[in-house]
């Protein structure tokens, strides 16, 4: 087959450039990603034609606070950091320190999560409920509820996903073995870093 | 391999993402009316979701293909809104025509 792509069509017609020479996986991750977007999208958009089409919508920021998801923000921020430099560390050939930022990564996660339901008791015990709320809309609690919750779980799977891959990367004694897999790993944790900036952009301060 | 393309200065993003966070918290108590804020809100957003894809998610560095897959999705929720803006419009009609009764009053033939 490598003869006849020699001598045949790859003379004729150039084989297209691989889309990622290191991994096919990576594309794959970004290809879920890119679907996975559109949900998120959707969501968003229908948040706001709800939004906007609502006479009595509650004023987010005045309900919702923003101090304790202001540190969550930054927190999601920073577990990014954690996760680029287990990275880096792969890419240098220390395992050890690669793994241990894996963990710091999965314990930011974790606290968000735990933080998020924290917030959503509070907020529960407050009034705002899926069907309803005391301060206009009931669509407010319900699109609430939806969009974080869907943020959360991605959120809980990543979690899942960075302590599955630490056993992972211990199982290959040589790092280079495992760097694809953690830059993969990565893409879907900054994903949901990213889809947690949108969200607390249109959720709680628009 | 490992180490196929250069790891770009992860901190300085960190710095960058935080320092925008500290003024999208400002940017909210700004008495510029809804519209104003809300578009800076969304720019800033918009910023700090572009960093995180071109440097932490290494887009940047990625052969073209894949920013156009990243691009697929927000194009296609802004096509969205667009969808939805007519719903909207009609909503907002027959909200206003429920509390003026004078524009309901003609009857059907």
């Amino acid at each position: 087959m490598t003869a006849a792509t020699a001598h045949g069509a790859a003379v004729v017609e150039p084989a297209e450039s691989p889309l990622t020479p290191e991994s096919w996986g990576k594309l794959g991750m970004w290809i879920f990603l890119a679907g996975d977007a559109v949900g998120f999208g959707t969501l968003l958009a229908g948040y706001g034609a709800m939004r906007a089409t609502s006479a009595d919508w509650p004023n987010p920021y005045e309900v919702l606070g923003i101090n304790l998801t202001a540190i969550m923000t930054f927190l999601l921020i920073c577990s990014s950091v954690t996760m680029v430099k287990a990275l880096e560390w792969l890419g240098k050939g220390d395992r050890r320190r690669a793994i241990n930022f894996l963990l710091y990564t999965a314990a930011g996660g974790a606290i968000f999560v735990s933080l998020q339901a924290y917030e959503w008791t509070h907020l529960i015990h407050r009034g705002l409920l899926i069907n309803g709320n005391p301060w206009g809309a009931s669509l407010f609690g319900t699109s609430f509820f939806l969009v974080t919750g869907f943020h959360g779980l991605h959120v809980t799977a990543g979690v899942i996903y960075l302590v599955s891959m630490v056993r992972w990367v211990l199982n290959r004694p040589d790092p280079a073995a495992s760097y694809n897999g953690v830059e993969i790993l990565g893409l879907y944790w900054h994903f949901v870093d990213l889809v947690w900036i949108m969200v607390f952009t249109f959720l709680y301060l628009l | 391999m490992a180490t196929a393309h250069a790891h770009p200065n992860y901190m300085k993003i960190f710095w960058w993402l935080a320092a925008l966070t500290v003024v999208e918290l400002i940017v909210v108590f700004l008495p510029f009316g809804k519209l104003t804020n809300g578009t800076l809100l969304c720019a800033l957003a918009l910023g700090k979701a572009a960093l995180v894809a071109a440097f932490f998610m290494h887009l940047r560095f990625e052969t073209k293909t894949l920013t156009w897959i990243a691009f697929t999705p927000l194009a296609i929720a802004t096509l969205l809104i667009f969808v939805l803006m007519p719903d909207g419009f009609a909503v907002a009609k027959k909200t206003q025509a429920a509390s003026a009764p004078a524009a309901v009053a003609p009857a059907k033939h």
